[in-house]
């Protein structure tokens, strides 16, 4: 058997925040990830789903090595991507990029689109001038820019193109996992459409594996192959799409899906019915905490542990 | 690219001063310091002596001239030191954080609670007096204010996403500071070195009385208003004239470096969509 | 048939730029009724947060109106004195923002914060007020008023804080409640029970709503009404149900078809989002054609 492109195991991230007292007095931890783990098949795209502070973000930076993880290992094609044998920084982003939320702050007013690209290149190793065009002019085009393009400064383009000289950038290095942290979010309605539509078309192109974090559950039902649920640190729920979004077991999840305003549902002057279907969890088993409750950060969470209800879709249950 | 009225008079005031430091030799139309003659003695403004004599006689226009190459040259050094080291301390600090942020903190701190010109003082009372030592105390002393800006601008770039794209590229912190954060952040420091500059100047000047700078009977700005102090009566141009040369060509290095931090704004750069 | 509550007509503003002036709001009309929930929807830099603005007069140089009128029961706002204008504001027409940590005043707690209202606008005592706002605060269901209304703000978490905007806006009662983005800093669980919030006390009070949003799902799920804007101009207004089932004008078309739709995929598929430049012709053409919709038909046009 061949190992997953990426593999997550048990991984925690917790910091220490000072209690502002004298010598550390007052010193607490924040459980920011607790126990995640999860594989990333080639091609497939990954949605981690959750709210503020529920520690999607944190996962994510620490698969792009910019977060060391407190405790657990992260595995790209077998080989530890984090702790003692970690391949170095450049190995690291020839494997895995990032495409980020807001296109205003993710490129370097300073720098030309050719600049933000050829550099990494250059970085890399391909010194050609002919190839670092080449190369450019072929992603640009990949991701619906003209070579004239190039030699512009952001300020110039909007939000949208922005977003694509930021895909370009994440793609230049031909990584095999893209992490997209809300992608569309900060972009205008019409423009999401645009850029969800070259999302799925690049990745269909390039054969690429995207784990994306979103908060926005319309967009994650339409990009994604399987969704975590995060809640508190924790995966609640994890499944194929189609099991998430038609039987969602869990509570929470139950809430999140329920809580995306639907300007289709308003059309039948009411609320959304309810059309979950139900889920049998196995006798005599809870979820673990009161759905609603803040979960409290600085405490570790209580046992639990995920729990197969069907076919690849788990949730999480207290341990009895 | 569309620069305004208050950057090209702060060039050309700039040009002017060193256009003065650079020719003296040949536009000047006396020695400095050797062509002096009690006879001519405080001597107001006339055709020949445009700005009048001082009391050893000597023409205090060719003085002026030739002070404006030791104000340059303290401004600029001073500022490349001082930027130098405030760049490097305060951005390593906002990049690693941790117990070298403190460390830099507490020194930065330790430097503001003192009085620059003491400092200088200090310094120059180690190394004793001349231009060397003067550029040195001048270049240790004033790196704080830089150090402040240069350490809190890299802890707001840092968090932008070009930075972390930058990292997750493989970029190294080294390149990452200079590359993505120092560019950013030229401005503030720009404009920083340029007010520094005026102070340098100034600085300069008050060492310069006390006796620690520039060593008579070589002219500079600030010995020339030491000697003046005397004859503020007598013979007020001994006084105006340094006095308006250092005003002038600090209010010239503050104005350049206002337009010179709009120019480096990319906003500024556009071209036609 | 009752008059409009708020009633602006051909409003048009733009910003000084130099001797010219660009337009950003070419003409706006568009009435709101007592107790309506209106919507404006519409992209960045559409002209909608400037419309709310510009009724609460509080827009800044070189911003300013060159024509039309905002009429709110029956009279002018816009030739109305500062100090009249002042006394409307917060008491008649309410105002609540996207980032209630920047409207809120982190040096006062709460409680003082939403008692200074009724100070201001009904005369009260600081007594009375106080007692006034923790009930406010119980109103907009705050657990344990008594003790939140001596919270500093950045001791609530953002939905909480969110809690208190809409219980100082409401203080006094107002006839006009103007929220621009109340929600789109919030988590969508808490924009859930904000929204219903928002719906229920205006619903209870018959308080009239002007709703600006990006978000075309949050207009649906509380407006009885929608405005389209694009590019400064009203191109379609609607019955919220008429508009979504059938969009007239080729933007709301292309809005409407570029949403990723929850649950379509389970019955329908995947399908390409329709990308708006392809069904737009030429953008500039958009605003050429507008289309609405008479009240009290149902929404449908003759």
């Amino acid at each position: 058997m061949t190992a997953p492109l990426l593999q997550v195991d048990n991984l925690h991230v917790h910091f220490p925040i000072s209690g502002g007292g004298l010598l550390g007095a007052g010193r607490r931890t924040l459980y920011a990830v607790n126990g995640i783990s999860f594989e990333l098949a080639k091609g497939e795209c990954l949605s981690i789903v959750g709210e503020s502070g529920c520690g999607k973000s944190t996962t994510a930076l620490s698969i792009l090595g910019l977060q060391a993880p407190s405790e657990g290992a992260i595995r790209y094609r077998g080989l530890p991507l984090s702790g003692p044998g970690a391949p170095g920084r450049m190995q690291r982003a020839r494997a895995v990029q990032m495409v980020f939320q807001d296109p205003y702050a993710s490129l370097n007013p300073r720098q030309s689109v050719k600049t933000s690209l050829a550099a990494p290149l250059r970085l890399h190793g391909i010194t050609a001038k002919s190839e670092i065009s080449d190369r450019i002019e072929v992603m640009l085009a990949n991701v619906g820019l003209t070579p004239e393009q190039a030699s512009r400064y952001p300020h110039e383009f909007s939000g949208g193109q922005r977003q694509r000289i930021g895909i370009a950038r994440a793609l230049i290095l031909e990584p095999e996992i893209v992490v997209l942290d809300e992608p569309v979010s900060a972009l205008d309605v019409s423009i999401r459409a645009q850029i969800i539509n070259l999302l799925l078309d690049l990745q269909e192109k390039l054969g690429l594996s995207y784990l994306m974090i979103s908060h926005d559950l319309s967009v994650v039902e339409h990009m994604s192959n399987r969704v975590l649920v995060m809640f508190a640190g924790q995966v609640v729920e994890e499944g194929p799409w189609q099991q998430i979004f038609t039987s969602p077991a869990h509570p929470y999840t139950r809430r999140l899906i329920a809580a995306i305003p639907d300007p289709y549902a308003a059309m039948n002057r009411g609320e959304r019915p309810e059309r979950f279907t139900d889920v049998a969890l196995p006798a005599g088993r809870d979820f673990l905490f009161e759905v609603g409750t803040a979960p409290d950060v600085f405490a570790a969470p209580a046992p639990s542990e995920l729990i197969e209800i069907a076919v690849d879709h788990r949730v999480r249950l207290a341990l009895t | 690219m569309r620069l305004g009225f208050n950057f090209w008079l702060g060039a050309a005031l700039t040009a002017l001063v060193i256009f003065a430091g650079l020719l003296a030799p040949w536009i000047a139309p006396f020695d400095p310091v050797l062509d002096a003659d009690l006879m001519n003695s405080e001597l107001p403004p006339d055709a020949t002596f445009w700005f009048g004599t001082d009391a050893q006689g000597r023409d205090v226009y060719s003085r002026i001239l030739y002070g404006a190459q030791i104000s340059l040259t303290v401004g600029i050094v001073s500022q490349v030191i001082n930027s130098l080291i405030g760049i490097t301390l305060g951005m390593t600090a906002g990049y690693w954080g941790g117990w070298w942020d403190d460390l830099v903190n507490g020194l930065t701190n330790v430097m503001l609670a003192i009085p620059s010109l003491i400092f200088a003082l200090a310094v120059m009372a180690v190394l004793g007096p001349g231009l060397p030592s003067l550029l040195i105390a001048l270049g240790l002393t004033n790196w704080s204010w830089t150090c402040r800006i240069a350490r809190s601008s890299t802890l707001s770039l840092k968090s932008q996403g070009y930075v972390q794209a930058a990292q997750t590229l493989g970029y190294g912190d080294l390149r990452i500071m200079f590359s993505q954060i120092l560019p950013n952040m030229m401005g503030p420091i720009l404009v920083m070195a340029t007010l520094g500059m005026g102070s340098a100047v100034l600085s300069e000047a008050a060492l310069s009385f006390l006796g620690l700078g520039i060593q008579p009977p070589f002219p500079s700005w600030g010995s020339m208003l030491t000697d003046a102090r005397q004859l503020i009566q007598l013979a007020p141009w001994v006084a105006i004239f340094p006095g308006l040369a250092i005003f002038l060509s600090v209010l010239g290095f503050n104005l350049l470096g206002d337009g010179l931090r709009d120019s480096l704004d990319p906003h500024m750069r556009t071209r036609n969509p | 048939m009752t008059a409009p509550l708020l009633d602006i007509r051909d409003l048009i503003l733009g910003v000084a730029l130099g001797r010219s002036v660009r337009p950003l709001l070419k003409g706006i009309s568009f009435q709101i009724m007592p107790g309506e929930a209106y919507g404006l929807v519409g992209e960045s830099g559409s002209g909608k947060s400037l419309t709310s603005l510009a009724v609460m007069g509080l827009l800044k140089k070189p911003l300013a109106v060159s024509g039309g009128e905002i009429l709110f029961k029956g009279k002018n706002l816009l030739a109305l004195p500062q100090r009249e204008m002042r006394n409307l504001r917060g008491n008649r027409i309410a105002m609540i923002f996207q980032e209630p940590m920047t409207a809120l005043n982190p040096l006062s707690t709460i409680g003082r914060q939403i008692a200074e209202m009724f100070v201001l606008h009904q005369g009260k005592g600081w007594d009375e007020a106080g007692k006034l706002a923790v009930e406010a605060l119980a109103n907009v269901r705050v657990p344990n008023p008594d003790r939140r209304a001596r919270n500093y703000p950045h001791q609530m978490s953002g939905g909480l804080r969110q809690r208190v905007m809409i219980a100082m806006a409401l203080a006094c009662n107002p006839d006009l409640l103007i929220a621009d983005e109340p929600t789109t800093a919030l988590d969508v669980t808490v924009q859930a029970e904000v929204l219903r919030l928002i719906k229920e006390l205006c619903s209870e009070r018959g308080t009239a709503v002007l709703f600006i949003s990006h978000d075309l799902g949050v207009i649906a799920s509380t407006c009885q009404r929608v405005g389209v804007m694009y590019a400064g101009c009203l191109v379609e207004e609607n019955e919220t149900q008429a508009l979504f089932a059938d969009p007239k004008h080729e933007y709301t078309r292309g809005l409407l078809g570029a949403l990723p739709r929850l649950g379509s995929r389970s019955l329908h598929g995947r399908q390409r989002l329709v990308d708006i430049d392809s069904i737009i012709a030429d953008r500039s053409k958009l605003t050429e054609t507008r289309f609405i919709a008479p009240r009290g038909t149902e929404g449908r046009q003759p």
